[in-house]
């Protein structure tokens, strides 16, 4: 399960950081959702890997559980990410729509053109 | 316990739902509860100073949870100096955007304002290092915000290329954090702060990874070489006050590697010694010559001040870089100074650029009061340069004075002394095309001019400006007192044992 978990993560990361050079607003939106699920999963293990144990000690039973922690971190990170992409895509959209381009570099015509305005 | 310490947080959390939800459509009501927050903001912040003045380190817990469980609030003498260094820049900063109607080009300006100076104070009062990224992440997204307030082609197309990068950094927080996390199982500052020197150094792999990691997040916020190009078009693009109030943002990324390398990974950790100032130290180098550089090479102002930033960073973060009282010191006062300096630079920029043709450095005719707007760049320019008489001057010989040790001095010395020299001329070439030889084109006639607004700067126009250069004046003047508290302030943030004993102090009965 390490395994999988491990590989799951890199290549979620890899996913992420490449579609995040493509410098288009689609994949790089696409690429940063990649790379907060890359970051939750692994937020998310940082706590140990467990399987069938529950994240409350047991008052009565075996004392083994599950880091709870790590469990409400990634709750607050899914949020946030949640949140900051859907900024992003309102933000980008705004862009394209004032630009009419879904570039994301500012190359020397635009600054040029902007500037003798 | 004094529940003065979560203040700085709980009012702007309290103001900006009000201002957004109820007062979106009165523009006044708005003005006047966003100054009357900053205010009262002002007024928390001199309480705790004078709280923290007697060396304590006072604790908040959420909650009233033991602190390595619970979140707690951590007030020493940094973290006050810090909040009432925001709570100063941010009523000047308000003030200028209300004079100006910057506020109300566009929607929410107060509430997003607010938000902002909730991160900000949260950040700097915060113990728990996971509690810092959701700080940050608070004033990232007022920022965000902030940064694309009342919108246009060229601003959008910036703050989209701000808020990706930023999102990246994020990510690598998180990532950073669950490393930490991995390792140690505590993100409370004091906890890990006694954990990680326990550590062996032949086992202290991960631990090094995330603190290059946290330093990397760190140095993307603090504009370090080399995640300093989102700087430039972010601060040339945002509105003019906004960029002003966004002097304290990159001192957010100062303060954080102060807190955190130095307590955390400090000096004399056996994982980390050694590595965390071997990188810092030549990326801050590389830092002043890239500002200089760019102050020099700029063909618009506000890219120009933008870049004036960058090299006060690097300054700021070479004294950083040293890791000892003495020079943090001299970083502190460095970084009091440069705030105000870089926020009065672009609040006179603000003034000039809106009665001219756009920002660049090419003489056109001259706008109205050119005489009192060259003469107020020209003090702000000097202090931001480090020229007599102002603060500049005094905080870069106090970084030049704690950066005589035998390996660092050579280097140290010629970046700042050699940018401090290119800085100077970059804003002479500004300063002699912006006013100077204005004066000799004649105005055109009235048709052409008409698109440009010539009315005189009000007196509430001009007086934030005064009073950012007015504490830069009180700066220098007072030096002594403030840089003997800003003493106390590192020796007390060197002091890892007795951060952690009052952090981690088993709570009283009752």
């Amino acid at each position: 399960m390490e395994l999988l978990v491990a590989s799951a993560i890199g290549t979620m990361t890899a996913g992420g950081v490449y579609l995040l050079l493509r410098l288009r607003t689609f994949p790089v939106i696409l690429g940063l959702a990649l790379l907060s699920y890359a970051v939750n999963v692994f937020l998310f293990s940082s706590g140990r890997l467990a399987i069938d144990m529950s994240p409350i000690l047991s008052k009565y039973g075996e004392a083994s559980y599950t880091d709870p922690l790590p469990q409400a971190l990634v709750l607050t990170a899914i949020v946030i990410s949640f949140g900051m992409t859907a900024v992003l895509v309102m933000i980008s959209l705004g862009a394209f729509l004032e630009s009419d381009t879904d570039s994301i570099d500012i190359d020397q015509a635009d600054t040029d053109e902007d500037a003798a305005k | 316990m004094s529940h003065w310490i979560i203040l700085p947080v709980v009012l702007p959390a309290m103001l900006a739902p009000i201002i957004g939800f109820m007062m979106r459509h009165d523009i006044v009501l708005a003005r006047v509860t966003s100054t009357v927050g900053a205010v009262l903001l002002l007024a928390i912040s001199f309480v705790l100073v004078s709280m923290a003045m007697d060396g304590t380190t006072h604790i908040y817990r959420l909650g009233d949870w033991p602190a390595p469980f619970g979140i707690v609030l951590v007030l020493d003498r940094l973290s006050a100096l810090m909040v009432l260094l925001t709570s100063v820049l941010a009523l000047m900063v308000l003030l200028h955007a209300m004079a100006t109607g910057w506020d109300d080009r566009g929607k929410h300006f107060h509430a997003l304002f607010q938000f902002q100076l909730m991160g900000i104070c949260g950040a700097f009062l915060t113990g728990d290092i996971f509690n810092l990224f959701v700080f940050f992440e608070i004033l990232l997204i007022a920022s965000y915000g902030l940064m694309i307030h009342s919108g246009g082609r060229e601003r959008m197309r910036a703050g989209l290329q701000y808020v990706v990068m930023n999102l990246a950094g994020s990510t690598l927080f998180l990532f950073a954090l669950g490393t930490l996390y991995a390792s140690t199982g505590t993100l409370n500052i004091a906890d890990l702060a006694a954990k990680i020197p326990l550590i062996p150094a032949d086992e202290a792999g991960l631990v090094r990874v995330a603190a290059m990691l946290l330093m990397i997040v760190f140095a993307v916020k603090a504009a370090l070489f080399p995640v300093q190009f989102w700087l430039p078009a972010t601060y040339s693009n945002a509105p003019a006050p906004v960029a002003a109030l966004f002097a304290i943002m990159t001192k957010v990324g100062a303060y954080a590697i102060l807190r955190v390398h130095t307590v955390v990974f400090g000096p004399g950790v056996a994982g980390t010694e050694g590595m965390i100032d071997a990188w810092l130290f030549p990326a801050a180098i590389v830092t002043i010559a890239l500002g200089a550089f760019g102050v020099l090479g700029a063909k618009r102002l506000m890219p120009l001040i933008s870049f004036s930033v960058i090299g006060s960073m690097g300054t700021l973060l070479i004294a950083v870089a040293v890791f000892s009282p003495v020079a943090t010191t001299a970083a502190l006062y460095y970084m009091v100074h440069s705030t105000f300096a870089a926020a009065c630079l672009f609040l006179i920029a603000d003034l000039v650029v809106s009665r001219r043709s756009g920002d660049s450095l090419t003489p056109t005719f001259a706008t109205v009061q050119n005489g009192l707007f060259a003469a107020i760049f020209f003090a702000a320019a000097i202090a931001m340069a480090g020229m007599p008489p102002l603060s500049g001057f005094l905080g870069k010989l106090l970084v030049l004075d704690a950066l005589r040790g035998p390996d660092v001095i050579v280097w140290a010395w010629t970046a700042i002394l050699v940018g401090s020299l290119l800085t100077i001329v970059g804003f002479a070439r500004a300063g002699s095309a912006l006013f100077w030889k204005s004066t000799a084109i004649p105005a055109p006639t009235s048709d052409m001019s008409a698109a440009i607004p010539n009315n005189n700067a009000t007196v509430l126009q001009v007086a934030p400006v005064m009073l950012t250069l007015a504490v830069l004046v009180a700066l220098s003047v007072f030096a002594g007192p403030v840089a003997a508290y800003l003493e106390q302030t590192s020796n007390q943030l060197f002091d890892r044992s007795g951060y952690i004993s009052a952090v981690l102090a088993p709570v009283a009965e009752g």
